[in-house]
């Protein structure tokens, strides 16, 4: 009897210092960020794991410079954009390769598949030629053609799975009721997709929100940065400062929005990462 | 309400020839039922109607408009799925409105139309909910309605009852045929069961292959089948067949020898075939007596079953592995075991040729 009960305690045990560990690790650097832009900078280098006190002064320091506040607006105009254009090509184009009987169909679906296999740096000088001639350079356009290009074919691959569960007589019913293709897909499809389109755009917003290397190139003044950019280039008051309480504080603040938008969709996630296993 | 006329449509798919020379006429306001095996081409058929498939070749009218290449919606088609396919987002009153705001309704007319079609089935009470809030049966009615309320010219079932259960499927198909009997809607519906095919039909399309067996009332199809496919299909149990032997045919009638029973004088016309040709008798249940065995006219009984009011008995034929069946008001006296004399009835027996074809009657009589 108390082997057993031992065994069990120590079983138990076990189980919850590894969800410690996973956790500590999963946390830990974001939680050490958010205690960092807590502090003033005069207590950066002290090594505390609680706060003592709370100092918002990082915060009023970047929420100060109008080109951090800019980079926030400039990255949800890009972020929103890249969203809004991937699912509309997304869900017409998954119309196209789910529903639509052509020659050819795999082979497309194979090439979309092997772009989104090309790491970003590969691609960087040749889309660098292709903005500069579309006169998109330091844009937020720019910015935007060239996420899509790597959001697309992962929208499209989920949204042509997605689609291709919907039963076929739901589309033909709505033929028979007289709708075309483009009333078929947003009033009956569209609402019965909203699982894999939440996925999908929130997906394909944090990718916008958080992408660097294009935003670095592609872009030049500050008035057209987005947030990874400008905190990358914060600087402090001389060139061997390196101000890491600002800096803390605004990489809190950016997450933020994500936080907040995976909470929203949380359900819709999971329901759409999973739509289709299970059920036919 | 309109007819609708085939005239030797043919449907293939790649190299697949699926839908061959279909002649068909239906009247305004009838009830036809397509019937056949699976992969037989009724839903094909079907489709091909509706617009869903293009027609690969021949014409098709409804009233006097060819239509072959008009799109569902211009054709004047309601269509009922087997998996009902309902929005499921949409309330009732919305699956049903879709296609009249589709076609740019006045909306007063829409709400009417709406209305007027979910008191005739009965779904005032559920115009509120959505699909998966309904039962099997009302979702059923549901697609009905919603085929229904454009007012549609011909109403298509595709095996609109195969998802629902036993005893709900008896329900609905009463439903149904009142509901025509009242509308008096032209009305194709396809199936692969027989009885709801003899039930509710006004005139069978019995399809085989791709092609039409025969095309008649259920009483013409049961009592007197064109093919000998036609008489296995149609009937609950299966009609009976024996192999047998032309001994003497002429325009007057026949005789025909069969292993065991022995020779019968029948009343087809046999008087096209050769002597000796190779014939099958077909013989339904009811009309296939048993007696004493005698001599080799002994078939052993293999099989009772007794359903209450009647009981089938079941019989070892000697030459193939199929049963001959024997059906008769219960009681009965037959035991498994013994052995039975057959006696068909003479009347009523069907002659097939070699390649199935039903010998004709010399004269009229009433064959049941």
């Amino acid at each position: 009897m108390n082997t057993r009960f031992a065994k069990s305690l120590v079983k138990r045990i076990a189980f919850w210092a590894l969800i410690a560990v996973l956790l500590v690790y999963a946390i830990f650097p974001f939680y050490y960020a958010v205690i960092t832009s807590l502090k003033p900078s005069s207590a950066l280098f002290q090594v505390d794991y609680w706060l003592s006190s709370v100092d918002f002064s990082n915060y009023i320091t970047i929420f100060s410079q109008g080109s951090f506040v800019q980079a926030i607006i400039n990255s949800v105009i890009v972020a929103v954009s890249v969203v809004a254009i991937a699912l509309l090509l997304g869900v017409t184009a998954a119309y196209a390769l789910g529903r639509v009987r052509f020659r050819g169909r795999t082979t497309v679906m194979m090439v979309v598949l092997g772009v989104s296999m090309f790491p970003q740096v590969a691609v960087l000088s040749g889309l660098f030629e292709v903005i500069r001639v579309l006169n998109l350079y330091n844009s937020a356009g720019g910015l935007i053609l060239s996420y899509t290009i790597f959001t697309l074919p992962f929208t499209v691959w989920v949204l042509t799975t997605f689609m291709r569960q919907l039963p076929m007589e739901l589309e033909e019913a709505a033929i028979m009721d007289g709708a075309t293709p483009w009333v078929t897909i947003t009033k009956v499809f569209l609402p019965l997709m909203w699982p894999a389109m939440a996925t999908t755009g929130l997906l394909a917003f944090i990718a916008a929100w958080n992408e660097f290397l294009f935003a670095l190139t592609f872009t030049l003044t500050s008035e057209e940065r987005t947030v990874p950019v400008a905190i990358a280039l914060i600087s402090g008051g001389s060139q061997h400062e390196l101000p890491w309480g600002p800096i803390m504080a605004a990489s809190v603040t950016v997450t933020v929005p994500l936080v907040i938008l995976v909470m929203i969709f949380q359900r819709r996630i999971v329901s759409g990462l999973t739509a289709g296993a299970v059920k036919g | 309400m309109a007819s609708l006329t085939l005239n030797k449509l043919n449907k293939s798919f790649g190299d697949t020839h699926i839908i061959k020379d279909v002649d068909l006429t239906i009247g305004d306001g009838e009830f036809v039922v397509f019937v056949g095996p699976s992969g037989c081409g009724k839903s094909t058929l079907l489709r091909l109607v509706a617009g869903l498939e293009s027609i690969s070749d021949g014409e098709l009218k409804i009233g006097e408009t060819l239509v072959n290449d008009l799109p569902p919606r211009e054709r004047g088609v309601g269509m009922v799925f087997q998996s009902y396919a309902l929005y499921p987002h949409m309330t009732v009153y919305e699956n049903m409105a879709f296609g009249l705001k589709l076609a740019k309704t006045a909306e007063q007319t829409v709400r009417d139309r709406v209305l007027e079609t979910a008191r005739i089935l009965q779904l005032e009470e559920l115009l509120d909910r959505k699909p998966k809030a309904l039962s099997g049966g009302q979702r059923q009615r549901v697609a009905m309605g919603r085929a229904m309320a454009r007012e549609p010219r011909i109403l298509l079932f595709d095996e609109p009852l195969s998802n629902l259960d036993a005893s709900l499927r008896v329900q609905m198909r009463n439903e149904i045929a009142r509901l025509h009997h009242r509308l008096g809607s032209t009305v194709i519906y396809v199936t692969h069961d027989q009885v709801e095919a003899m039930t509710l039909a006004d005139q069978i399309v019995v399809l085989n292959g791709g092609h039409i067996e025969q095309v008649g009332s259920p009483q013409e199809l049961y009592q007197r089948p064109a093919t000998r496919f036609v008489a296995g299909f149609i009937g609950s149990p299966t009609m009976n067949f024996l192999p047998a032997a032309l001994r003497e045919g002429h325009a007057e009638g026949c005789r025909v020898s069969l292993s065991g029973i022995g020779e019968l004088t029948l009343p087809q016309s046999a008087a096209a075939l050769d002597e000796h040709a190779a014939l099958t008798l077909g013989v339904r249940p009811e009309h296939l007596s048993l007696d004493e065995a005698q001599g080799s006219n002994a078939f052993e009984i293999v099989n009772v079953e007794y359903l209450g009011n009647e009981v089938y008995v079941y019989l070892d034929s000697g030459q193939s592995d199929e049963l001959l069946i024997h059906r008769s008001e219960a009681p009965s006296r037959w035991e498994i075991g013994q052995k039975a004399a057959l006696v068909p009835s003479l009347a009523n027996v069907h002659l097939f040729d070699g390649e199935g074809r039903a010998l004709p009657l010399t004269s009229t009589r009433d064959a049941a």
